[in-house]
């Protein structure tokens, strides 16, 4: 956000409200800027049709790549290591554009690379971390399956040894770039607990398929991973990790992008609709002068700036290490849940141009529906927070 | 290359009625939206040139200025030099252009590249009066630059076409927006620029002995307005049918154009 026009006249940004800008260093407002130019020069020009067509340009990641934005939090193998805070910033600038956008890199860095990057064996990381950070390579994350989404725990899909060998079956579901990708991290059951593995998109035995007719984060592409009898070499397997905590890890970094994320599709439904408020006239006057428009524009106003300061609150403490998983599912059930409601107000306040993608409003708020179900759904981050605060699990 | 930071050019200006400057305060600064080019310009000849090529930014401008003089070094450029002093706040075209070659001349160059204009002040005379502060060739409005055998060569934009010059090496030119649009930084520019080094130059430093700034500048402003409102455009629709088509024609004919 940036606080410039209204400096001057001394009141508050109408957007940046409470000048969270100052709380950020120059370098951290330096990734920021190179981010919203991006967005502004080659996303928001173009967004709109690929929204339409469902679909998203491959190259998208060699951009991403020049820029330095997958796994731009990651240290080493041609990865910057970047602070939290700004790899949250980047999330916001890249949704501010399109969830689709945002997935895109969220997928690639912080669960693909970051899986291999947090278990890969050194093998694993020097063949697939910088080809993966510059963009030249892609991956996508296979947890969720057909029938075991919020359970994961009861996943079908298996590997058998055979030899050193192992031999995968199963379906995997909804699996953001899994048409694109090059290599797809794939966790399944195993007499030895859930083990994570690298599959190259080439191997024989294994096909994805792509999910049409989604109303909602179009600009990107979800498929179906299918493994059968999908033979892969024990080289392929993360060595050490077993269980749940293999995947849950990822999991935890792409949510954390998402409380920073949302709030930038937050940011752009408000900064649309304030503006079409100002200009849009009816009974003679600016909507925006109407006492129910303004109630709508502040509740918006209050949540966008509570939700970018939760983020950088949450952002710091994981710079210090002092972010706990259920930090983030507080920021990611908070962020989402108004994010929504503020898109929703957004649309109303539109009125009939709210609903046509000649305004960004519609495609954030379609959109901002996958977020609030993947990466953990906001009945189920309601349910972690219940156990945390009562010590009761209600879910299990 | 040389690099003025301008205000926020997104951002309402105001010029202040007591001392007849534009107001900076209070507003963002960023670089001068023309310099960026002539950063590229600098990073493509480095590019061409390879090692052993240094680009350096080279303002005049306050140390508050800083953060936005990191952000052409997060674009590749080297290092950086900032003439900075509160007593040349206000220099106008000459005393400018006299205390940057000064500057520029104290840290040596083999070629200075600038942008065509300002955004903020316009007058696009800097360029051309460092060049004859320095002594040295100037050669404006460069939509192509090369360097060869210690020879610059340089294509200008003129009205209709553009002409090919060449001359001696160190020299200057100032670049347009032909040159290629400016690249984006990228996060390890960006994370990078915080080890480069971004030397302050004071006047005294750079050999300055007069008074520069406000009291030494040639020009005064004497009065200044805001741009007329624009007046309504014409507006022929389909409807307008043959009548509409012929006051096109009258318009063009006006304007000169047909
Ligand atoms: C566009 C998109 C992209 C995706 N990308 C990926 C990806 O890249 N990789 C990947 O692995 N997955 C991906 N997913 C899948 C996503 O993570 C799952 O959809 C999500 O975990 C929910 O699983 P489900 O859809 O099977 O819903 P279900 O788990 O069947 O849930 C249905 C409803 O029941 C509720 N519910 C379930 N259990 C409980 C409970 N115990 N208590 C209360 N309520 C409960 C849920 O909250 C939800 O409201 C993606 C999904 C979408 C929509």
């Amino acid at each position: 956000m940036t606080a410039v026009a209204s400096k001057r006249t001394g009141n508050p940004d109408p957007v940046d409200f409470l000048d969270i800008d100052a709380l950020l260093s120059g370098e951290e407002r330096m990734v920021r800027d190179l981010v919203r130019d991006y967005v502004r020069d080659r996303i928001l020009p173009n967004v709109a049709e690929w929204f339409e067509s469902g679909r998203i340009p491959r190259d998208l990641g060699r951009e991403l790549g020049k820029l330095g934005l997958l796994g731009m939090h990651l240290e080493g193998y041609g990865c910057p290591g970047a602070s939290a805070v700004a790899y949250g910033l980047a999330c916001m600038e890249l949704e501010a554009g399109d969830s689709g956008v945002r997935s895109f890199a969220s997928v690639q860095g912080s669960l693909a690379m970051f899986a291999i990057h947090r278990w890969g064996s050194e093998v694993q990381k020097s063949e697939w971390l910088p080809r993966m950070a510059k963009g030249e390579a892609l991956g996508c994350f296979g947890l969720t399956e057909p029938d075991f989404g919020s359970n994961p725990a009861g996943m079908r899909t298996f590997a058998r040894r055979d030899g050193s060998d192992w031999v995968l079956n199963g379906t995997k579901m909804w699996i953001t770039n899994g048409g694109i990708a090059d290599v797809a991290i794939v966790w399944a059951q195993s007499d030895d607990g859930i083990r994570g593995f690298c599959v190259p998109s080439g191997t024989k035995g294994f096909a994805a398929n792509e999910i049409h007719r989604k109303l909602s984060l179009r600009a990107s592409v979800t498929s179906e991973l299918v493994l059968s009898d999908c033979r892969l070499p024990e080289a392929a397997a993360f060595p050490e990790v077993r269980g749940l905590r293999g995947p849950l890890a990822c999991l935890n970094e792409a949510r954390y992008g998402i409380i920073w994320g949302s709030m930038g599709a937050a940011r752009a439904c408000y900064e649309t609709a304030l503006g079409y408020a100002k200009t849009r006239e009816q009974f003679g006057r600016h909507i925006g002068a109407f006492q129910i428009t303004q109630e709508k524009l502040v509740n918006m106003l209050l949540e966008l700036n509570k939700g970018t300061l939760l983020a950088l609150h949450i952002g710091r403490m994981k710079d210090q290490h002092r972010a706990h998983p259920h930090h983030v599912s507080f920021g990611k059930l908070n962020n989402v849940r108004e994010a929504l409601r503020i898109a929703r107000e957004a649309r109303t306040i539109l009125g009939a141009n709210g609903v046509t993608l000649e305004y960004p409003v519609i495609r954030h708020m379609n959109n901002l529906e996958s977020v609030l179900t993947y990466e953990g759904t906001s009945e189920v981050h309601t349910l972690i927070l219940g156990e945390a605060i009562t010590g009761e699990a209600a879910f299990a | 290359m040389t690099v003025k930071l301008v205000p926020d050019v997104n951002a309402e200006k105001r010029i202040d009625p007591a001392t007849r400057r534009l107001v900076r305060t209070g507003v963002d600064t960023v670089l001068n939206p023309y310099d960026e080019y002539a950063i590229e310009a600098a990073l493509q000849l480095k590019e061409k040139l390879g090692e052993g090529t240094t680009v350096t930014v080279f303002s005049m401008a306050p140390e508050s200025g800083k953060e936005t003089v990191r952000k052409a070094l997060a674009m590749g450029a080297d290092d950086a030099v900032m003439l900075t002093d509160a007593g040349l706040e206000g220099s106008d075209v000459w005393d400018t252009a006299f205390a940057l070659a000064q500057g520029l001349k104290k840290h040596g160059f083999d070629l200075v590249i600038c942008g065509s204009l300002s955004d903020d002040g316009s007058t696009g005379g800097v360029p051309g009066a460092i060049a004859e502060y320095l002594g040295v060739p100037g050669f404006t409005n460069a939509r192509h630059l090369d360097v060869a055998d210690g020879r610059l060569r340089v294509q200008r934009e003129t009205d209709n076409g553009y002409q090919t010059v060449s001359g001696p090496l160190p020299a200057l030119v100032s670049v347009t927006m032909a040159v290629g649009e400016p690249r984006y930084a990228s996060l390890k520019g960006i994370m990078g620029a915080k080890k480069k080094t971004i030397a302050v130059q004071t006047p005294a430093d750079a050999g300055i002995a007069q008074p520069l700034g406000a009291s030494g500048a040639k020009t005064e402003l004497l009065e200044f307005a805001p741009p007329p409102a624009r007046s309504k455009a014409r507006v022929v629709t389909a409807e307008d049918g043959p009548s509409g088509a012929a006051a096109i024609f009258e318009f063009l004919k006006e304007k000169k154009l047909a």
